[in-house]
């Protein structure tokens, strides 16, 4: 636990001292990043012993003196120092690659805010987990929810940037208002701020409590971006700069799943519905996410609709955990909570892992259009190589660790898909159906992503002209992907691991818990074996292809075109071209809209066709109903109409409506 | 452990020898449909083996992914082999979700041979390239419903507790049930290996090709390993229907292996009959084909239920 305090205090003295050494503008971006890594491997190996430890953990609290009472409370259980592990791993390498990264701004912009910024939601994210009362949870919150809008704001000059950030700014406010009234709910029922007096809550009658998870579902999966909440992530994660991306992607949309997780914990046995709500909000998420991915031009934006993805599929395993303990099954339940938060940790590293690929691009490029890049791999060997890890990893295929976790949510739903209660049957092959078809889908966007991108010819003169990218920024894309891989082998001594963190969900017993997961650790042994087998045998069939060509004659031709000598890069296939049959498909969603200037008479001199993707939600949900508010409140204008007489007057009339009232 | 691999490996063996017989096959009941005289049943063995001994030539385009494309490929399929038991023989892994193992090892086999498509820069091959995962985005839920399926039977958690667990007994009790499935699991195995009605194996004209076109520009010791792994795909996508249909459990090991290898051959020439009697549906209709394989694994699934 100290050493998790010094990380904070490191944090914290860091982004204060680069704030401060601004002017010296070399000096503050290694200084920023520098602190900020030291910090997060001290955090790390803190979190990393207390997960070690096992038990409920250490919990600090100090008086503090405010309105509500309570004091400032922090324990670290099971779960947070699960969190925290990510938060600090993944910061730590995106901190790494962003000092390379900012230096292309050198002399154009001032990057000590910046890294003040980072490192305070750094901290703060950590405050997140780590928090055991409302106000200081609250405080920290909105912390972590104002350093990474100015993050976000980094190019504040680009008139999109300012956009995606208002859009940001005004969804993670509403989430707040939500959780403000959840916190109210609770400590209006507990009579403290305190998390530890919650523990009552649960029995404080069914409707207070399925409100209360209603409020705790909107606020938490706003930051989380579950579908229909999740409209700023497409806009904030193109916007932000790629390291920012990463990490809001990789880790901070994960607090809202944390915050979930620990409120839930308070509310008792789970309604069925519950569990009903966060499969069917988990398919929503994860299918129409992986449609809107594949729709997209824009890389990042592709990658930041491939978290609400993920989002969705975590959501499906917390789910079918909520259903598992309903029903009493506790190994279902054990099964499905493992696997949801292995995925959380294992999206952290893969997405991270995109995201900084897809900065390498932009900053090799200047351009994240998928149709305008190409052939990106010969001169960007190493962030190729890693996106490709990455992407494999996110379309959970063997034997990376996208797979170890979708293998435990899928092992959960068939487990439950022959249990006698029908109520866990049912959702359990939804799960399955969802998942096999979000897999495919996903697969089909990552070929188009990747191969699109990196594959093939450059369409573009910038594509041409790409470079690899400096060796911090290799360094992370390399560690992360090893990640991957070791996340795919290590799949057994991961989830023994996870018994303690899902012990502190204090849902289940912890030897049922044990029980549980006895199954999936020894499926995973198996998958282990198959992933090592696997890796073999690619290595002997590479040498043996290497071996079968050696001395022999081995050409250098052109592509096969039907006898077409004069192919060039803007006939190959593009991006739109791949997903369209899929997106045709799904025509009757109305998803994509088509922008087409026919080709007219013999010689047709001009013809345009476009497609562009808004989404859905914003279009039809969000935008009507902010326009209902505004033209609600227009009406409250008329009012306000600056003259200071009738001002006066509404003061008079106030009093005088206040007086009758207390006369009464 | 060691008792269990030594029990697996004539199953294994017999398909990693077999295998090039299915188009073999195929192709011979087609001729003798169509009443021409057929290339001979060996011929995959003999394309396997010329291509082993050629040369090879890449297009100017293409980086290592289209050279690591067959070798992962193969590796996939060849892992994916080791999941499947045949007939009531188990595999050399055999594990509770072994089944979602099995699907994802051909996600990977097709993911790796989308890429060295698109590695080509040729628009025929992403035109394949971008079929193939359409219509694998619809048959995964397919095959993972359909063994849902037939999981619902057994209470079991893998694919050999299915396949020892399927018998004639259950036939009886669970037919209706048992023919979906195969239904389903059949549409399956003619989408995931390419034959009609879904793709053509045989066309000349590269615009309408799925399978084959994403395959055009690899030459070599690299294309055969990408022919024995369509043929071991094969394979491995029957030895699933083969196990419902024909559950022969003599305990006798010559037995079972001996019906389930019949088994395989019938499966290949009721495919050759189809390719015979059927033209391939328009690419639009495709996903209708496989939606109804979809519905009909639902159907199975609610049937299993009562």
């Amino acid at each position: 636990m100290s050493l998790i305090l010094l990380a904070l205090i490191l944090l914290l003295a860091g982004g204060l001292a680069s704030l401060v050494l601004q002017k010296q503008r070399v000096f503050v971006n290694a200084l920023g990043a520098g602190v900020c890594i030291g910090a997060c491997a001290i955090g790390f190996a803190g979190a990393l012993i207390l997960l070690a430890g096992g038990g409920p953990g250490p919990s600090w609290a100090i008086p503090w003196n405010t309105p509500l009472g309570g004091s400032f409370t922090i324990a670290a259980d099971g779960l947070t120092s699960f969190f925290l592990l990510l938060i600090f791993g993944i910061s730590a390498l995106c901190a790494l690659y962003g000092a390379q990264y900012l230096k292309a701004w050198n002399g154009r912009k001032n990057t000590g805010p910046s890294w003040f910024f980072f490192n305070t939601l750094v901290a703060s994210m950590a405050m997140v987990c780590l928090a055991r009362n409302a106000l200081l949870f609250l405080i920290a919150w909105e912390a972590m929810s104002l350093t990474s809008y100015f993050l976000v704001m980094f190019e504040s000059e680009r008139p999109e940037v300012r956009k995606a950030g208002w859009t940001y700014m005004v969804a993670t406010q509403l989430g707040t208002v939500c959780l403000l009234a959840l916190f109210v709910l609770m400590s209006g029922h507990s009579g403290s701020l305190e998390f530890a007096d919650f523990e009552s809550f649960g029995g404080s009658g069914r409707t207070v409590v399925s409100v209360a998870f209603l409020l705790a579902l909107v606020g938490f999966g706003t930051k989380a971006g579950l579908m229909p909440m999740h409209i700023w992530l497409p806009e904030a994660h193109p916007a932000a700069p790629s390291h920012v991306s990463a990490l809001m992607s990789g880790v901070m949309i994960k607090t809202g799943i944390y915050g979930l997780l620990r409120i839930l914990t308070y509310f008792g046995t789970p309604e069925i519905w519950w569990g009903w709500t966060l499969v069917a909000m988990g398919l929503l998420s994860g299918v129409l996410g992986v449609l809107f991915a594949m729709a997209q031009h824009d890389l990042k934006r592709l990658l930041a609709y491939h978290s609400v993805e993920n989002i969705g599929i975590i959501t499906l395993g917390l789910g079918m955990g909520l259903l598992g303990r309903s029903a009493g099954s506790a190994s279902v339940a054990a099964l499905a909570f493992a696997g949801s938060l292995l995925h959380v940790a294992n999206h952290a590293v893969f997405k991270a892992l995109l995201f900084l690929g897809a900065g390498s691009v932009q900053h090799a490029t200047h351009t994240l259009e998928i149709d305008r890049l190409g052939g990106l791999s010969k001169n960007m060997k190493w962030t190729a190589a890693t996106f490709l890890v990455g992407s494999a990893a996110i379309c959970g295929l063997p034997p990376l660790n996208g797979f170890v976790s979708e293998f435990l949510i899928y092992l959960a739903s068939y487990q439950s898909s022959w249990a006698v209660p029908t109520s866990l049957a049912v959702p359990g092959l939804l799960v399955i159906a969802g998942l096999a078809f979000i897999g495919g889908l996903a697969a089909a966007c990552f070929a188009k992503a990747f191969g699109i991108v990196f594959l093939g010819t450059p369409r573009s003169d910038k594509a041409c002209a790409a470079y690899e990218c400096g060796s911090l920024m290799r360094i992370s894309m390399i560690v992360l992907s090893t990640a991957c891989v070791v996340g795919g082998l290590a799949g057994p001594l991961l989830l023994s691991r996870m018994i303690p963190v899902i012990a502190s969900l204090a849902m289940i017993p912890g030897a049922d818990i044990a029980n549980g997961l006895a199954v999936g650790t020894g499926s995973l042994r198996f998958v282990t074996i198959f992933g090592l087998g696997f890796l073999l045998i690619v290595g002997a069939l590479a040498g043996l292809r290497q071996w079968l060509l050696a001395g022999r004659r081995v050409d250098v031709e052109g592509t096969w075109d039907c006898g077409y000598c004069k192919p060039t890069a803007r006939m190959q296939y593009t991006a739109s071209s791949f997903a369209q049959p899929i997106m045709n498909m799904f025509g009757f969603l109305r998803l994509s809209r088509r922008y087409f200037t026919r080709p007219v008479g013999p010689l047709p001199s001009e013809a345009e066709f476009a497609t562009r993707t808004p989404d859905l939600f914003k279009e039809s949900l969000w935008r009507p109903a902010f326009a209902g508010v505004d033209s609600l409140l227009s009406r409250v204008r008329q009012i306000q109409h600056g003259r200071i007489q009738m001002y006066v007057l509404y003061i008079v009339l106030t009093l005088l409506a206040l007086l009758l009232w207390r006369l009464r | 452990m060691a008792e269990r691999l030594a029990a697996s490996l004539p199953g294994f063996i017999l398909a990693l020898a077999l295998s090039p017989l299915l188009p073999g096959i195929i192709n011979k009941t087609k001729a003798l449909v169509a009443g021409r005289r057929s290339q001979p049943l060996l011929q995959s063995y003999h394309d396997i083996a010329k291509l082993l001994r050629k040369g090879a030539v890449y297009s100017r385009t293409t980086s290592w992914v289209f050279r690591a494309g067959p070798v992962v490929g193969l590796a996939a399929v060849l892992g994916a082999l080791a999941i499947v038991p045949l007939a009531g023989v188990p595999a050399p892994l055999s594990f509770g979700g072994d089944l979602v193992l099995l699907a994802y090892c051909l996600g990977l086999m097709r993911f790796f041979t989308v890429l060295a498509a698109l590695d080509t820069g040729s628009s025929f091959e992403g035109m394949g390239a971008s079929r193939e995962v359409q219509f694998s985005a619809l048959a995964e839920p397919a095959l993972l419903l359909a063994l849902a399926a037939l999981l619902r039977q057994t209470s079991g958690l893998s694919l050999i507790e299915i396949y020892s667990a399927a018998g004639t007994s259950s036939i009886i009790s669970a037919g209706p049930e048992m023919l979906l499935v195969a239904a389903a699991l059949g549409i399956v195995f003619l989408a995931e290996n390419a034959r009609i009605p879904i793709d053509d194996p045989d066309t000349h004209l590269e615009l309408t090709m799925i399978h084959e076109v994403m395959v055009l520009d690899h030459s070599g010791p690299d294309f055969a390993m990408i022919t024995y792994a369509a043929a071991l795909k094969m394979w491995i996508l029957g030895a699933l229907i083969v196990g419902i249909i024909l559950p022969v459990h003599s305990g006798s090991l010559f037995l079972d292996l001996g019906s389930a290898v019949i088994g395989m051959f019938g499966l290949a020439v009721v495919t050759g009959l189809i390719e015979s009697s059927m033209a391939r549906l328009r690419l639009l209709r495709v996903p209708h084909l496989l939606a109804s394989a979809m519905v009909m694994a639902g159907l199975a699934l609610i049937l299993a239920w009562r």
